[in-house]
């Protein structure tokens, strides 16, 4: 079933389920300027705007409950069938994606406290392009499913795998810092850290991704991917 | 040499929830190209569906979509009204039962019927479910007695009426009285049982115990069950049929009927967007 479905008879369930949509957009965006915000700081070496960041956290958190809250309301009350089942599932899914989307977005936050502690770091720089890469995915994870357009969710899970080659490139460059001055061993690390946590948030929009899909296919996902995140490979 | 990658294998637990829809036995009861007029006005347009032996099989669909037209062709009921006809097959166990040769009485033994609203004879709950039998069969006091019973066990109800065989079936509560009526179909040992609504004049806990027994019955009898509550067709059915204005629109397992129907129809009608 591709195509959007018609309004339901009782007009109080549509308007429960756009309230749904509309959380699942305000939480993305918010975890997705979190990570932005987290950037900012890192690049500014401010350590009051990471404090900001960190204590926002707790508005996703409750954002998810919330969502939560909603779904379990909506499946004791409208009893929901096909698609707005699928629809309902997948909210509960993705809004779990984006809490921890916003998790990672703080631990960049913390970090980036701890580095500013110590002298700056040259390679900062190149996690910029990597975290714009992150917030893109994620924002059109989260359009795709506002639009419940499965074509967009399925670039978007492709694309991915470019936010991998990223980090696989980043982390080869920071281990090859680390061995010519082992004194930036501690800021590096904790750089390769904030990789890391980027790179997952790519893969919780794959995720909000693989969800639109099954909402409006009705199937999961489940092509063979491209891979290239090849840090774990000898 | 110890096979390390057993461990990650599939546990059964999963294997079987994948499979539990799987399999479909033969038809039991079968409609090909199945037309019905009430006067000049047609009912049902051109059906052809397969219902599984032993199965619960749903029709669902909104009101005069032709679902309790199609249950009534299955026990030829409609044969004693003058301007209802039925041009088609409708095949048991392979033999054309609107055949006019097809005898009656035999339908009748094989096919069972429960509608909407219980309908106890006002006699004894005893004689509910004796009467029948002895139009179709001749048996000794005991052995009737036996059939009695076993039938009202059957229909989970033994254990309320026992007591009080001798009573008048009408005192029993409405949830009792259409168990009661199950038990009546059968008692004459049917292949096929049809329920026409059984539910929608109950309450919920009667609903229950209906819905328990179907589960229960399916062992031994192919199910049809028509039903305006779908979440009763998702609960108890193994297959669903959605119908509107006379037409199959979509015929499959219940599952994927509630989860990812195929038909844009089937979709509006089950999600309540029908308009």
């Amino acid at each position: 079933m591709s195509t959007m479905p018609h309004d339901h008879l009782v007009k109080s369930y549509d308007e429960e389920m756009s309230r749904l949509t509309g959380e699942i957009a305000a939480m993305g965006e918010l975890a997705a300027k979190q990570l932005e915000a987290a950037m900012d700081a890192l690049g500014k070496r401010d350590s009051k705007a990471a404090q900001r960041v960190a204590d926002n956290d707790d508005a996703i958190d409750s954002q998810e409950r919330q969502i939560s809250n909603d779904v379990l309301r909506l499946l004791a009350l409208r009893q929901p069938m096909a698609r707005d089942l699928r629809e309902i599932l997948a909210a509960l899914r993705i809004a779990s994606d984006i809490e921890r989307i916003g998790d990672y977005a703080t631990n960049v936050a913390r970090r980036s406290m701890t580095l500013n502690l110590s002298a700056p770091v040259p390679l900062v720089g190149s996690l910029g392009p990597m975290a714009r890469m992150a917030c893109r995915l994620v924002r059109e994870a989260l359009r795709a499913y506002a639009a419940q357009d499965a074509a967009l969710a399925h670039a978007v899970w492709e694309r991915d795998a470019d936010l991998d080659a990223l980090y696989t490139t980043l982390f080869r460059e920071l281990l090859t810092y680390m061995m010519e001055d082992p004194r930036s061993i501690t800021a590096c690390t904790h750089l390769l850290f904030i990789a890391k946590n980027i790179e997952r948030i790519g893969d919780h929009a794959t995720n909000i991704a693989e969800n639109v899909w099954f909402v409006v296919r009705g199937e999961t996902l489940n092509e063979p991917r491209t891979r290239r995140d090849e840090t774990s490979e000898p | 040499m110890t096979d390390h990658t057993a461990m990650l294998n599939v546990p059964p637990v999963f294997a079987q929830a994948a499979s539990a829809v799987a399999v479909v036995p033969p038809p039991k009861l079968a409609v090909r190209n199945l037309n019905f007029l009430y006067g000049d006005v047609q009912a049902l347009k051109n059906i052809s569906l397969e219902i599984p032996e032993k199965r619960v099989t749903a029709i669902i669909g909104p009101s005069g979509c032709g679902k309790s037209t199609l249950l009534r062709v299955f026990n030829r009921i409609y044969a004693i009204y003058p301007n209802q006809r039925a041009i088609g097959e409708a095949l048991l166990d392979g033999e054309n039962i609107l055949d006019t040769g097809y005898p009656l009485h035999k339908l009748r033994s094989k096919i069972g019927m429960v509608f909407q609203k219980p309908v106890p004879f006002p006699m004894t709950i005893f004689e509910n479910i004796a009467w029948g039998i002895r139009h179709h069969e001749k048996l000794s006091k005991s052995e009737m007695e036996a059939r009695v019973e076993q039938a009202l066990r059957r229909a989970a109800l033994w254990d309320e009426v026992k007591g009080k065989l001798k009573r008048s079936a009408l005192g029993l509560s409405g949830g009792q009285q259409q168990r009661l009526c199950i038990a009546r179909s059968i008692a004459l040992k049917p292949d096929v049982l049809l329920l026409d609504e059984p539910t929608s004049a109950l309450d919920p806990i009667a609903t229950g115990r209906i819905e328990q027994l179907i589960e229960e019955l399916k062992h031994d009898y192919t199910i049809v069950i028509v039903t305006h509550n779908m979440q009763q067709a998702a609960r108890v059915s193994d297959r669903t049929a959605f119908m509107y204005m006379g037409e199959l629109v979509e015929f499959d397992e219940t599952e994927k009927i509630f989860t990812k129907p195929a038909m844009q129809q089937t979709e509006d009608y089950i999600s309540g967007r029908f308009g």
